[in-house]
């Protein structure tokens, strides 16, 4: 077992070299230069020498594949370099902004699960019923519905109409009243698009021949749906749930600006938009890393959940 | 005495194709450690039949009829008390060891859970029986075995479970349905012998299309066609002196006898024939056959036939 994990950890260092390779020359090639936007000054001049110094200081006069490596060289010893607005490391920035995300991701995960797991599994067992059509029209028209327009409504609904809950902000270190909207949003789209695919393998797994068996045995109905039937069906849902995470935990960038949620997907987008490249770049190989990190973990969980797969020599 | 009595059985369900009359009245009996075998062509409800006795069907299946098992109607208990009675007092062996498993819960787990439901037996005691069980079926290092997973069974070893699980908790009857399906020869000889030996003490309905098999182990066998019984006796005179045209059909088309088919297919169970229903596949049709649904005449002690023409 820990042999896997460590193949698989040596296969993500390709992977994240060619990431990291792909948004440095991306950066590198956008239009904009961070240097004259950096330096321009209230009236909207640029001072020719203070970018030119600007330049030498970053490293940025280098040639591209030079302030590569030298960037590769930092990153390999710890450092993620400094961000050009504040100066401040990127790290600290990226360690701020991923507490906020990951926060958020792991409430809208709950959510997520909390809503579709039952529902999933009740479409499941009452399937062609008006309980199961009515569910699967709710997640069709959650897996339709934009976020950003979910999150105004709610915000409307429960900031404004109801006034029960904060229309947007972070509050003070993200409390849970400031986190309900913005997790809400993420989780019921989530939930939606997981809901269907609870029920499609549920009932995949219902119409097995083990499933007869173990009601031959005289496995009462709860135990058959919630012992037999669930732990075959959580294999394809657990790796559904986990690309999710992975896609909740890079940050949604809409949503987080809706809400004024202080992170990650907002950093990167603000960073863009300030040609804060360093910080980008930063960003860009850390969201990476935490995405193959997530799929790691699920294909681990995947070899706990079915027998079949833990055996084979890996 | 009869262990279990079936009379005037119909199992009907509704598709979107139309009623699918797969048990059409059955009236069947089968007494104390009898082994009864049940024999028809894929598709002529004899596992609909099986499944019927311990009321293993989809939720708007219509069951009209009586199945008397130690003097109470099956078909009209709750559903709690046939929980009781399915795996403890009539447990099935079903078709198909290989999806028939639960890929995810160790073999022992498997065998357990039906001992710790029916005999209230704690975690341990249950895992002991499991392993004991598994020995009784012969299968090598059981406290070993009975850790795995299905997937690290051979075919063989895995109907051998299945009928670990079956009898478990010492039911007193065995629906065995198809239990010899897909097996090479040799091991369906050794499944033959194994079930042979540990059902000796047991009544069994067994359920299937090979005829050697069924001659080995029953005592009396019933052929079934189109959803009802067209034929049953005592093992030796079905082979000795069959008076269906299905049965003597059916005898012909073993390989030992000549490989003949039967012309023509079996019927639709949505649709059946009117009058007897095996007269568009019979050689000796005569006119009645075609205007009049033949009834059930004992023509011998104990040997039953519906047909005309016998």
């Amino acid at each position: 077992m820990l042999g896997y994990i460590l193949k698989r950890i040596f296969q993500l260092i390709p992977a994240l070299l060619l990431v990291s390779v792909a948004s440095f020359s991306i950066i590198y090639f956008a239009p904009g230069d961070p240097a004259e936007t950096l330096m321009t000054g209230p009236d909207g001049n640029v001072n020719p020498k203070s970018v030119e110094e600007f330049r030498t200081k970053m490293g940025l006069d280098k040639p591209l594949h030079i302030q590569y490596l030298i960037w590769l060289n930092n990153v390999v010893h710890g450092n993620f370099g400094y961000s050009y607005r504040t100066e401040k490391p990127v790290f600290d920035h990226i360690k701020t902004s991923f507490g906020a995300t990951f926060k958020l991701a792991v409430v809208s995960l709950i959510i997520s699960l909390i809503i579709s797991i039952p529902l999933g599994i009740i479409s499941a067992i009452k399937h062609n019923s008006g309980l199961d059509i009515s569910c699967m029209v709710g997640a069709s028209l959650g897996v339709s519905m934009p976020n950003f327009w979910l999150g105004l409504l709610l915000m409307l609904l429960f900031g404004i109409y109801l006034d029960w809950l904060p229309v947007a902000g972070y509050g003070t270190g993200g409390d849970l009243e400031h986190i309900i909207l913005p997790a809400l949003t993420l989780g019921t789209g989530s939930a939606a698009v997981t809901a269907r695919l609870m029920r499609s393998s549920m009932l995949e797994v219902l119409g097995q021949d083990y499933i007869l068996t173990a009601r031959a045995k005289g496995v009462p109905e709860w135990m058959v749906i919630g012992k037999h039937a669930l732990k075959n069906a959580l294999i394809p849902f657990v790796t559904m749930v986990g690309l999710n995470f992975g896609y909740l935990l890079n940050g949604s960038v809409v949503v987080e600006t809706i809400f004024g949620w202080p992170g990650i997907g907002r950093l990167i987008v603000d960073s863009i938009n300030m040609r804060d490249y360093m910080m980008v770049q930063g960003c860009m190989v850390f969201v990476a890393l935490l995405f193959v990190t997530v799929n790691l973990v699920v294909d681990i969980s995947y070899r706990y959940l079915d027998p079949r797969i833990r055996y084979e020599k890996a | 005495m009869n262990l279990l009595e079936i009379i005037d059985l119909k199992t009907h369900f509704p598709t979107s194709n139309g009623l699918v009359k797969a048990v059409d009245t059955i009236d069947m009996s089968i007494s104390e450690q009898e082994t009864f075998g049940l024999i028809g062509e894929t598709g002529c409800g004899k596992s609909v039949l099986g499944h019927s006795i311990i009321r293993l069907l989809q939720s708007d299946t219509v069951m009209k009829g009586k199945i008397i098992y130690k003097g109470k109607n099956l078909l009209e208990i709750s559903e709690a008390e046939m929980r009781n009675i399915r795996g403890e007092e009539i447990a099935m062996i079903l078709q198909n060891p290989t999806t028939s498993l639960n890929p995810v819960i160790t073999v022992g787990e498997q065998i357990a859970e039906a001992i710790r439901l029916h005999q209230r037996l704690n975690k341990k005691d249950a895992k002991q029986k499991a392993i004991e069980m598994l020995e009784a079926v012969r299968i090598p290092s059981p406290s070993q075995r009975a850790n795995e997973y299905p997937h690290e069974f051979s075919g063989g070893m895995k109907q051998r479970v299945m009928i670990a699980m079956g009898l478990a908790c010492d039911p007193a009857l065995v629906i065995a349905d198809e239990p010899t399906k897909g097996l090479d020869v040799t091991i369906k000889i050794q499944i033959v012998e194994l079930m042979k030996e540990v059902t000796a003490q047991k009544a069994m309905l067994l359920i299937t299309h090979d005829l050697g098999v069924a001659s080995e182990m029953c005592d009396r066998i019933a052929l079934m066609y189109a959803g009802e019984l067209v034929e049953y006796a005592s093992v030796i005179e079905i082979f000795e002196n069959p008076l269906h045209p299905y049965t003597i059909g059916f005898l012909d088309s073993l390989p030992g006898r000549g490989l003949v088919p039967i012309p023509g297919m079996s019927p639709s169970l949505i649709d059946l024939p009117d009058g007897c229903r095996f007269h568009p596949r019979c050689s000796h049709v005569m006119e009645i056959c075609r205007q009049k649904h033949p009834g059930m005449t004992e023509m011998k002690d104990g040997h039953f036939v519906r047909c005309f023409h016998a």
